[in-house]
């Protein structure tokens, strides 16, 4: 199989890689890029572990090709606290006790900051639906939950 | 393996046509990739349809609406105007996935993938929806109902992509709706789907009609005896309870761990007579 030269940006930096033609971006990102943030759980699109922002778009990276990235905007987890600060929804995890095992963290705060980015002011019901694609088999979600509503109200006052 | 993005529709369905081996077209890849990993397909080539002009945007014309191949399910819950026109075409291709499936699947891809329980499918049909298809011959277009003849198979010749769906530009006092039962809340595939759309006329009579059951058969049933008991009357007791046991009697489905013969059979009238009640409303009824 040849080869796809690919550039893209990726938390605001240009990347460019060369990838296999079936390989997904997941596989990319952690085995070639080093960003092990993103999680491979079931690698069908079922968990949401490897969820990423794709231009604007919440999306699982292992239903994504990595040839696919060309010339668009990644989000990952990695770009979301700014050096030794962190995110306010990646505070009000930690605050709350929103984790345990953390497999499944990068994918929640992921998808928790598109939802709060389109949403700011969600009601528990729109938070549990908006994460509804984001499985845990550890915390029973109502952590998260509260984790998401505090750092919602952190936000607004921002 | 070889993976292309062309530009233009003409230079897809050249290489798609002149591929030796297998080749698959990816939009959303929500089910070519899981059918990759899993083994299922290995295609030769992968045509990724995504940057072909047109093809990831939902036009507004004097006809109607037309949905480009690629639009992301999303992005059909963003157009106010789609929403209006066409509420249960859009609250069908809403209930795909999670968020993250959303920001990915498209309803091309939902009618391709050729499911019996799709959920867009019913919807589209019911609305009377059409697939507009390019490939080596030239152009055709042909209603969607027309797509899928079999459990992942569909009427598509070698070299051919639908670029795009069309729906008419609604009729005044015109309603629709799609619901499936599910036993989990969301994230999941249909058990049994009803899709119903309604014109009206100025005294709330219903004119014209359209019932689309999901996972009641082995491709979408469009239930024309369903729509002849709802015509001609406004939608009272009994018309609801003729159409329920016409629907009750046209599915074909099969037992499986989702649901049995009889249950899919039941519920399938349950939903049509619950969606064409919405469907009622949505288009002015009373």
């Amino acid at each position: 199989m040849a080869g796809v030269a690919v550039s893209t940006t990726i938390n605001g930096d240009s990347v460019e890689y060369l990838c296999q033609p079936d390989e997904t971006l997941l596989d990319v990102l952690r085995d070639r890029l080093g960003l092990t943030g993103a999680k491979e759980g079931c690698g069908t699109g079922d968990c949401g572990a490897c969820s990423i922002i794709l231009d604007d778009r919440l999306v699982c990276s292992c239903l994504v090709l990595g040839a696919e990235a060309e010339g668009r905007r990644v989000e990952t987890i990695e770009g979301m606290a700014h050096g030794d600060k962190l995110h306010p929804l990646q505070q009000k995890f930690l605050e709350h006790a929103a984790l345990q095992c953390g497999i499944c963290t990068p994918g929640f705060l992921i998808a928790a900051k598109d939802l709060l980015a389109k949403n700011p002011d969600p009601t528990e019901e729109e938070i549990r639906f908006g994460l509804a694609g984001n499985l845990c088999r550890c915390t029973g979600y109502d952590k998260i939950v509260r984790a998401v509503q505090d750092a919602a109200t952190v936000m607004k006052g921002a | 393996m070889r993976y292309i993005r062309p530009l233009s529709i003409e230079d897809a369905v050249g290489q798609l046509a002149g591929s030796a081996g297998t080749a698959a077209i990816l939009a959303g890849g929500s089910d070519l990739l899981v059918r990759m990993k899993g083994g299922f397909v290995e295609p030769d080539l992968i045509v990724d349809i995504k940057a072909i002009a047109g093809l990831s945007e939902i036009r507004e014309t004097a006809d109607g609406f037309s949905i480009g191949a690629a639009v992301p399910c999303a992005v059909l819950g963003e157009s106010a105007a789609l929403k209006k026109a066409w509420p249960g075409v859009v609250e069908a291709a809403k209930l795909i996935g999670s968020k993250q499936v959303q920001g990915r699947c498209t309803i091309v891809g939902n009618l391709c993938n050729a499911s019996p329980a799709a959920d867009s499918v019913p919807a589209l049909v019911a609305a009377g929806a059409r697939a507009s298809i390019v490939g080596p011959g030239g152009k055709r277009t042909i209603p969607v109902g027309s797509v899928p003849t079999g459990p992942g198979k569909t009427s598509l010749a070698k070299g051919e992509i639908i670029e795009a769906i069309l729906l008419d530009k609604r009729a005044p006092r015109s309603g629709d709706a799609y619901l499936r039962f599910i036993p989990r809340t969301e994230m999941d595939i249909a058990v049994v789907s009803a899709g119903v759309n309604l014109t009206l006329d100025e005294h709330g009579v219903i004119k014209a009609a359209r019932v689309a059951l999901g996972a009641a058969a082995p491709t979408v049933l469009l239930v024309e005896e369903a729509a002849e008991a709802l015509i001609g009357r406004t939608l009272d007791e009994a018309a609801l309870e003729r159409l329920a046991k016409v629907c009750f009697g046209a599915c074909r489905p099969i037992d499986d761990k989702r649901g049995t013969i009889e249950f899919r059979r039941k519920v399938a009238g349950v939903l049509a007579r619950r969606a064409a009640t919405t469907a009622y409303a949505r288009a002015g009824g009373k």
